[in-house]
C-alpha cells in the first residue's frame, strides 16, 4: 500500500476566495523521496500543509481525499489526526529562525514529540533527543540541549528542527523549502543530512522547493506544480533530460548554468 | 546582572530626584507655613522666632537633607493641623492602603490570567463573544462608581457588608479582609478587564507564529499548544504590565478609600490637601511615588530576568 | 478583524453623537433649571415629569446630569486642548530638530508618564488650590508629555519621507514644512490618542471632583454630583446610577471610537 495517496485534492481559501489547489493526485511510496517543485503561489506548500493536517479547517474549504496509510487526514477525527502528526508525518519548515519556540530550551523542543506520543521516561527521552542531535550533526549535544534557539546559528537551528521531527522516526518527513533561508554550504550539508536520514531509517521525504537543483540533489522523483495542478511528474533525471511540459522547460532554463551541470 | 545594577543605580537617583522635587515644590509654592501656624497670633517677630525654631531659616538643601534622613529613619516631621508628628498621623493608615492595594492587585491577577487564557482557548465561543462585547464597558467604569454600585447592591440591598463598618486588622484580621473585598473588587475589575484583553490578544497574536505551526505538526492539541508553547511567550509583556498596574491600583485606592470610608493614606491625603497640611501631603506623595517608581523598576528587572533572549544575550 | 473594528467605531460614533447632542441641547435648553429647588418634590423617583427623579433639594436630576456632563466634557475638552497644543509644539520641535533638548524632554516625559495621572493632579491641586480652572490647568499640564511623545515619534518618522524632502526642495522653510506639511499627516495617528486622552481627563476630573478637590459648588460636574449622590444611595439610588451612567457613556463612546480607529487602550 502506498504511504500517501492524494486524490483530487482541492483547496479554496475563504479569505481570498482563491482556489489554491485545483485537483492534485499524488502518491508517495514508503521510503520514497519526492520533490514537489513550482513557483511561489503554485499550491505546493498548501498541498503539503493539507497532507500534514495543518490547514486550519476553518480557513479553507478542502475536498478530495488525502490518505495517509489508508486513513483520510481531511475527515478523520482530531485525535486520530494528532496521532499521525509526529510519529506518522514530521514537518521541517522553511524558517529555522522562527519555527523554534524562542523561550523553550532546544533539547525540550527536540524531545517534545516523544513526550506527546510515547511512554518513555524523561531520562529515556533525553537519551533519544541527544542521539538525534548527534545524528543531525549538532555540536556538543549535551550543551546544545540546554541552549535557547537564539544561541544557535541558522544552520544549527535547522538541524535542531530536523532532529525534533526525526527523533521519533516518522514514516514521512515533509520538508518545506528546508534550505532556502540558509547559505549555500549549509544548504548542501542539510540536504546530505536529509538524504542519509531517509536512507538509514527508510523515511519517505516530500521536499517542497522552488529550486529544481535542490530537488535533484535529494529526490529520485519529482512532480512539477503550476497554478494548483501537477503538470509533470516522473523520475528526476528523466524530467531533467527531457521535460515534457513547457513550464518545466522554463523552470529548468531558469537554473543558472553552472548549477545545472554540477 | 550588569543591567540590574545599572537599573538599580537609576532607581536610587530617580528616588532622590523625586523626593527633592517634592520637597522643593512644597517648600516654595505654598508660601510661609508660619502664617497658618500662628493664625491670629501672627506678628513678624513671632514668625521669625518660629521660623528659626523650625529651622526654616537654613539653606534649603540642608533642610532637604535633614528631611530626607528623617524620612528614611521614620522621623517625618510635624503635621500642621493634627498637632502631632506625621508618622503618628499616618500610623495604621499605611496598612489599610497597602492591604487594599495588594488585595486588588492579587484579584486582578486571579481574575485576568485564567480568564484571558480561557477566552483565548475557546476563541469565538459564547464566553469570548460576551467578553469582547462587554470589555469596553468594564474598562469605562470608574472604580469609585463601581464602588458605589457595590455599596448599594451588596451593602444596602443584599446586606453582605455594612458600609462604613470598617474593622481594623488589629481587632479582627478576617473582618478586615472581609471588609476590603468589595473595595478591592471595585479597583480590580476595570484593571482586570484591561489585563484580560491584553493577555487574550497576546495569545491570539502568538497563535499565528511559525513555532506554533511547528508545535501543531508534532501532534499538539490547541490547548497543548497554548499551555506548552504560546503562554510563556504571550505572558511576558503581561507580567510587565501587571507589575506596573500596581502603581495605578495604589492611585485608584486613594479614591476608593473615600467611597468605603476606609481610614487609609488616601483619605488622609485628601483631608490634608483640604487642610493645606503640607508635611503630611508631602510624605504621602513621596511614599506613593516611591512605590510607583519601585514597581516600575521591578517590572523592568522581571522582564529582563525571565526572558532568556535578554538574560543570555 | 476589520469588521470588529468597524463595529466598534460605529457603536462609538452612535454613543458619542448621542451624548454630544444631549450636551449641546442642554446648553440652550433643559427640562428644568438644573439649580431650581422644589421643596414639594424632594427625592422623587423617576416619573414622567422627572425622567431620572429628583435629588435632596428637589432639583431635576436629568437636567443636572445634562449640565454636569456638559461641564465635565468641557473640562476634559479644554484639558485635551491644552495638552494637545503644547504637545504639538514641543513634540513637533523636538522631533524635527532632535538634539539635547529632545533628550531632556523625553527623559522628563518618561518620569512623568510613569506616574498615575491622578496622583500628580492631586499634587498640583495641593500646590495651586482647588477649583475648575486649576483642574483644567493641572490636568492639561499632565497631558502634555504623552501627546509630545506621540507627536515627536511621528514627526521624526515623517521628516525623512519623500514628500517632506520635495517640500524642502521647493524651498519651504522649517516651520512651514513642520506645521503645513508634516502635522496634517500625523492627524490619523493622533486621533485615537486624543480620544483616550479625553477619557482619561473625564475620569480624572470625575475622580477629583468626587473627592471634593476639583470642581467646587455651585458649579456642576458629574464627579461633584456623584459625591452628593453617595449620601442618598439608599433613599435615591437613581441619582448615583444616572450620574454614573452618564460618565460611563461618555467614556465608552470615545473608548470605542479609539478602538475602532485602531488605537486601543494603552496606545496613548
Amino acid at each position: 500500500m502506498a504511504l500517501v495517496e492524494i486524490r483530487d485534492l482541492r483547496v479554496r481559501f475563504h479569505s481570498t476566495g482563491k482556489e489554491a489547489v485545483r485537483g492534485v493526485d499524488m502518491t508517495i511510496e514508503p521510503g520514497q523521496r519526492l520533490g514537489l517543485v513550482g513557483e511561489s503561489g503554485s499550491g505546493k506548500t498548501v498541498t503539503a500543509m493539507a497532507l500534514s493536517g495543518l490547514l486550519q479547517r476553518g480557513s479553507a474549504a478542502l475536498s478530495g481525499q488525502v490518505l495517509f496509510q489508508g486513513r483520510d487526514v481531511l475527515t478523520c477525527p482530531r485525535e486520530e489526526l494528532r496521532a499521525i502528526q509526529g510519529p506518522g508525518i514530521g514537518v521541517v519548515f522553511q524558517e529555522p529562525m522562527t519555527s523554534l519556540n524562542p523561550l523553550i530550551r532546544v533539547g525540550c523542543q527536540v524531545e517534545e514529540v516523544l513526550r506527546l506520543h510515547t511512554d518513555l521516561t524523561a531520562d529515556q527521552r533525553r537519551e533519544r533527543a541527544l542521539e538525534a542531535m548527534v545524528q543531525v550533526g549538532l555540536p556538543e549535544p549535551e550543551v546544545t540541549y540546554e541552549k535557547y534557539p537564539h544561541q544557535l546559528s541558522g544552520g544549527q537551528r535547522q538541524r535542531a528542527v530536523i532532529a525534533s521531527a526525526m527523533v521519533i522516526h516518522p514514516k514521512l518527513l515533509i520538508c518545506d523549502e528546508p534550505t532556502t533561508a540558509l547559505d549555500v554550504t549549509v544548504q548542501i550539508q542539510i540536504l546530505r543530512l536529509l538524504k542519509s536520514i531517509s536512507v538509514r531509517y527508510g523515511v519517505a521525504i516530500l521536499l517542497i522547493s522552488h529550486d529544481l537543483s535542490v530537488v535533484r540533489r535529494l529526490c529520485e522523483s519529482v512532480a512539477v506544480m503550476y497554478r494548483g495542478r501537477i503538470v509533470e511528474r516522473g523520475n528526476t533525471e528523466d524530467v531533467f533530460a527531457s521535460p515534457q511540459d513547457d513550464y518545466t522547460r522554463r523552470l529548468i532554463a531558469a537554473i543558472p548554468t553552472r548549477k545545472r551541470h554540477e | 546582572m550588569r543591567y540590574v545594577l545599572k537599573k538599580t543605580g537609576v532607581l536610587v537617583v530617580t528616588l532622590l530626584l523625586i523626593s527633592l522635587l517634592a520637597f522643593l515644590a512644597f517648600q516654595i509654592v505654598p508660601g510661609d507655613p508660619t502664617t497658618k501656624l500662628l493664625g491670629n497670633d501672627y506678628t513678624p517677630e513671632r514668625a521669625a522666632a518660629l521660623r528659626h525654631a523650625m529651622g526654616l531659616d537654613r539653606n534649603v538643601l540642608v533642610r532637604y537633607w535633614d528631611w530626607l534622613t528623617g524620612f528614611v529613619t521614620g522621623d517625618m516631621g510635624d503635621s500642621y493641623s493634627y498637632g502631632m508628628s506625621v508618622e503618628k498621623v499616618m500610623e495604621g493608615k499605611g496598612a489599610v492602603t497597602a492591604g487594599l492595594s495588594l488585595m486588588a492587585w492579587l484579584l486582578v491577577i486571579a481574575i485576568s490570567i485564567p480568564l484571558g487564557i480561557t477566552l483565548a482557548r475557546w476563541q469565538g465561543g459564547r464566553l469570548d463573544r460576551v467578553f469582547v462585547a462587554m470589555n469596553q464597558v468594564f474598562m469605562a467604569i470608574p472604580p469609585f462608581f463601581l464602588g458605589m454600585l457595590f455599596t448599594y447592591v451588596f451593602g444596602l440591598v443584599l446586606k453582605l457588608f455594612v458600609p462604613g463598618g470598617f474593622v481594623s486588622w488589629r481587632e479582627s484580621f478576617w473582618g478586615f479582609l472581609g471588609y476590603l473585598i468589595f473595595p478591592a473588587l471595585a479597583i480590580a475589575i476595570p484593571k482586570a478587564a484591561m489585563v484580560t484583553k491584553l493577555l487574550r490578544s497576546n495569545i491570539l497574536n502568538e497563535m499565528d507564529r511559525d513555532y506554533v505551526r511547528t508545535a501543531y505538526s508534532r501532534g499538539n492539541s490547541r490547548w497543548g499548544v497554548i499551555r506548552g508553547h504560546v503562554l510563556r511567550n504571550a505572558i511576558l509583556p503581561v507580567v510587565t504590565f501587571v507589575a506596573m498596574t500596581l502603581a495605578d491600583i495604589v492611585a485608584g485606592s486613594i479614591i476608593v478609600e473615600q467611597v468605603f470610608a476606609l481610614p487609609g493614606l488616601g483619605r488622609l491625603l485628601i483631608a490634608s490637601i483640604g487642610n493645606r497640611d503640607y508635611p503630611v501631603v508631602q510624605c504621602i506623595v513621596v511614599i506613593i511615588a516611591f512605590i510607583v517608581v519601585f514597581m516600575n523598576y521591578l517590572a523592568d528587572v522581571i522582564t529582563q530576568t525571565i526572558d532568556p533572549r535578554i538574560r543570555l544575550g | 478583524m476589520k469588521l470588529r473594528h468597524n463595529k466598534n467605531f460605529t457603536a462609538g460614533a452612535v454613543i458619542t453623537a448621542f451624548m454630544l447632542a444631549v450636551i449641546l441641547v442642554g446648553m440652550v435648553w433643559t427640562p428644568y433649571d438644573p439649580n431650581a429647588m422644589n421643596g414639594a418634590a424632594k427625592m422623587a423617583g423617576p416619573s414622567l415629569s422627572h425622567p431620572l427623579g429628583t435629588d435632596n433639594f428637589g432639583r431635576d436630576i436629568f437636567s443636572r446630569v445634562v449640565e454636569g456632563a456638559g461641564a465635565t466634557a468641557l473640562i476634559a475638552g479644554a484639558t485635551v486642548a491644552i495638552g494637545l497644543a503644547a504637545g504639538l509644539v514641543i513634540g513637533g520641535l523636538t522631533g524635527y530638530y532632535g538634539g539635547w533638548l529632545d533628550e531632556i524632554v523625553m527623559r522628563l516625559n518618561d518620569a512623568v508618564a510613569a506616574f498615575p495621572s491622578i496622583l500628580l493632579a492631586l499634587v498640583l491641586i495641593a500646590l495651586f488650590g482647588q477649583g475648575k480652572y486649576n483642574i483644567i490647568i493641572a490636568l492639561g499640564v499632565l497631558f502634555v508629555p504623552s501627546f509630545a511623545r506621540i507627536v515627536r515619534t511621528e514627526v521624526a518618522r515623517q521628516k525623512s519621507l519623500d514628500y517632506v524632502r520635495s517640500a524642502r526642495l521647493m524651498g519651504a522653510g522649517d516651520m512651514r514644512v513642520l506645521f503645513r506639511h508634516i502635522l496634517p499627516n500625523i492627524v490619523p495617528v493622533l486621533l485615537p490618542s486624543v480620544a483616550i486622552g479625553f477619557n482619561n481627563a473625564v475620569l480624572a476630573e470625575a475622580s477629583m471632583s468626587y473627592l471634593g478637590v476639583g470642581v467646587q459648588p455651585p458649579d456642576a460636574s458629574l464627579g461633584r454630583m456623584l459625591n452628593e449622590a453617595q449620601g442618598y444611595l439608599l433613599s435615591a439610588p437613581w441619582y448615583a446610577l444616572s450620574t454614573g451612567a452618564a460618565i460611563i457613556l461618555l467614556v465608552l463612546g470615545f473608548g470605542l471610537l479609539s478602538e475602532g480607529m485602531g488605537g486601543g487602550y494603552g496606545a496613548g
